[in-house]
């Protein structure tokens, strides 16, 4: 991808100190500095084995992998029940679910159009008929998957200087939230039929957009989520920190952008049962078109949302820090394992400063120990 | 095998086992060819550098460089033989051979001077000069009784790896 290399100083800025996380074997064993030997030079045997343990397996790779469940369906009983089965989803639930989504969108348009040209004067009363017709929009879309939804915890309330941050799997994870609260979001600029949407429909909930390849959007993004909190009548603003979709059992590092607004964090925390389908959109593999025919051509999709307690910066915590204190308490409530790295990384190189802090590391063991 | 998206077959396996000199099981190689078809994007039966890079943890291995040469364009049978002197059977001459490799870029069966600095310029990066380099290198050389002309072999390199604390091993993940 050209422009890689320029964009990964970005990356920097988000990053924890990685070194915690990342398994780095002292080049030279233990603590005590001994003689140097020629063999301790031509000893490159602990960095030969850290990268083929990541050829062979790595967590990043771990994060975005589907896993499809094990094929039941392989004896004489189980098959012609899975057939049927296939038959039911794809030639009655499917028909059904087109018709509801199309019937949803009809009454949708048949409200959008008119409040959007006739009350233009009006303002409040436009903003709050098209807030409801989006929210009803969004639980026609959870139907058309028969979407089972679980909501725990307090439902968010309309105050400004909060933002709603989730962890995220799939664009749906949008719809699923939006059907209770009309939010506010920011998202990367989608090109097709979900363009055309984020452009019309979305903008009247308020939509922030940004650019994932262009580096000076940061501040403009930035600046637009600061001013967006501390307006009194925008929607909540709800925000997916992780930049990426991941396959709902791992999260990756949140990104700092949303911690450092001064205003209360709500955590959402979004977790999709497997059994019924697997959730999780690889942009890279499928459209989002096949995503959402994929959804509605299995049984349900069924997860649980909890809302949890309002977060505020801590005295003397920076906002990395409390971006992980955040994805902690959302990554331990919705049963995810946590891997220290940036989502960006699906579409740029890490900074060349990881490597050169494992070249620092050996260089000063090697000058330290000639000295002796 | 010819396409990678293809089913491996249990003539396949143990093709590659033999291949690999019996140093995994075949339920290692069946997790291998997991692992394989999840890096190769468009099963096209080999990976690419750009593939092997998008590994986060590989990219950062100050030696990334020189392995991509050595694994670009593999296809499955040849990738497990690349990996399998990591296997907990392989013998320490099985790792040293791989060292030597690593070293010996052109594989002209021998690592001279030359050779040892650029993989030592890879491994210390600007934290040391290159004068520092030649130094220390020249150093440990005459002290292990080696001239700084002369180039070492693959024995020179067993005799000097050969420890019982080299230690190359990477578990293959099974699930």
């Amino acid at each position: 991808m050209a422009g890689m290399e320029s964009t990964s100083a970005e990356m920097d800025l988000d990053r924890p100190n990685l070194e915690e996380y990342l398994p780095s074997d002292s080049i030279h064993g233990s603590g005590s500095p001994k003689n140097l030997h020629l063999r301790d030079l031509l000893d490159i045997s602990p960095t030969l084995t850290e990268a083929a343990g990541a050829i062979v397996d790595d967590s990043f790779t771990r994060c975005f992998k589907s896993n499809s469940p094990e094929p039941w369906n392989w004896n004489i009983y189980l098959f012609p029940l899975w057939c049927t089965g296939v038959v039911v989803r794809y030639g009655i639930l499917f028909p059904l679910r087109l018709l509801t989504l199309l019937f949803g969108w009809i009454i949708f348009w048949a409200g959008f159009i008119p409040a959007h040209i006739l009350l233009k004067g009006q303002e409040k009363l436009r903003r709050k008929i098209e807030r409801k017709l989006v929210e009803m929009m969004c639980s026609f879309f959870v139907a058309s998957w028969t979407g089972v939804v679980k909501y725990h915890g307090p439902r968010p309330s309309m105050r400004p200087h909060q933002v709603f941050v989730a962890n995220h799997t799939s664009m749906i994870d949008f719809i699923i939230l939006e059907q209770m609260t009309a939010f506010a979001v920011i998202m990367q600029k989608h090109p097709g039929w979900v363009g055309f949407i984020q452009k019309t429909i979305l903008e009247s909930v308020g939509c922030i957009w940004f650019n994932r390849t262009e580096s000076k959007d940061r501040e403009v993004v930035a600046r637009k989520l600061r001013e967006h909190v501390q307006g009194v009548d925008n929607n909540p603003l709800l925000i997916f920190p992780e930049g990426t979709c991941v396959n709902n059992q791992y999260t990756v590092m949140f990104k700092k952008g949303a911690f450092e607004l001064g205003c209360a964090v709500c955590p959402i925390a979004i977790k999709y049962n497997k059994i019924f389908v697997d959730a999780f959109w690889n942009s890279k593999k499928q459209s989002f078109t096949m995503h959402l025919l994929r959804l509605m051509t299995s049984w349900a999709v069924v997860c649980d949302v909890w809302y949890l307690e309002p977060q505020y910066l801590q005295p003397g915590e920076t906002a990395i820090e409390f971006a992980e204190r955040v994805r902690d308490m959302i990554a331990t409530r919705a049963g995810l394992k946590k891997v220290p790295w940036d989502g960006y990384l699906k579409y740029f190189r890490p900074s060349p400063k990881l490597t050169e802090k494992k070249q620092q590391i050996f260089a000063e063991d090697v000058l330290r120990r000639l000295e002796k | 095998m010819g396409n990678a998206s293809s089913i491996l077959t249990q003539y396949d396996i143990e093709d590659v086992q033999e291949h690999s000199h019996y140093l995994y099981t075949q339920e290692e190689i069946v997790a291998l060819y997991e692992r394989f078809c999840q890096l190769d994007r468009n099963s096209k039966g080999y990976i690419t550098s750009d593939e092997f890079l998008s590994i986060p943890e590989f990219s950062l291995n100050p030696l990334s460089h020189r392995l991509v040469q050595m694994v670009d364009g593999l296809n499955f049978k040849d990738f497990v033989a690349f990996l399998s002197p990591f296997s907990a059977k392989a013998t320490a001459q099985q790792k040293i051979e791989l060292i030597f490799k690593v070293y010996d870029t052109d594989g002209k069966g021998k690592v001279t001077f030359k050779d040892i600095l650029e993989v030592l310029s890879s491994l210390t990066g600007s934290f040391m000069t290159q004068e520092q380099r030649e130094q220390v290198l020249s150093k440990l050389m005459k002290e292990a009784g080696y001239d700084k002309d002369s180039s070492l072999s693959l024995e020179d390199f067993i005799k000097i790896l050969s420890t019982p604390s080299l230690k190359m091993e990477v578990e293959v993940p099974i699930d």
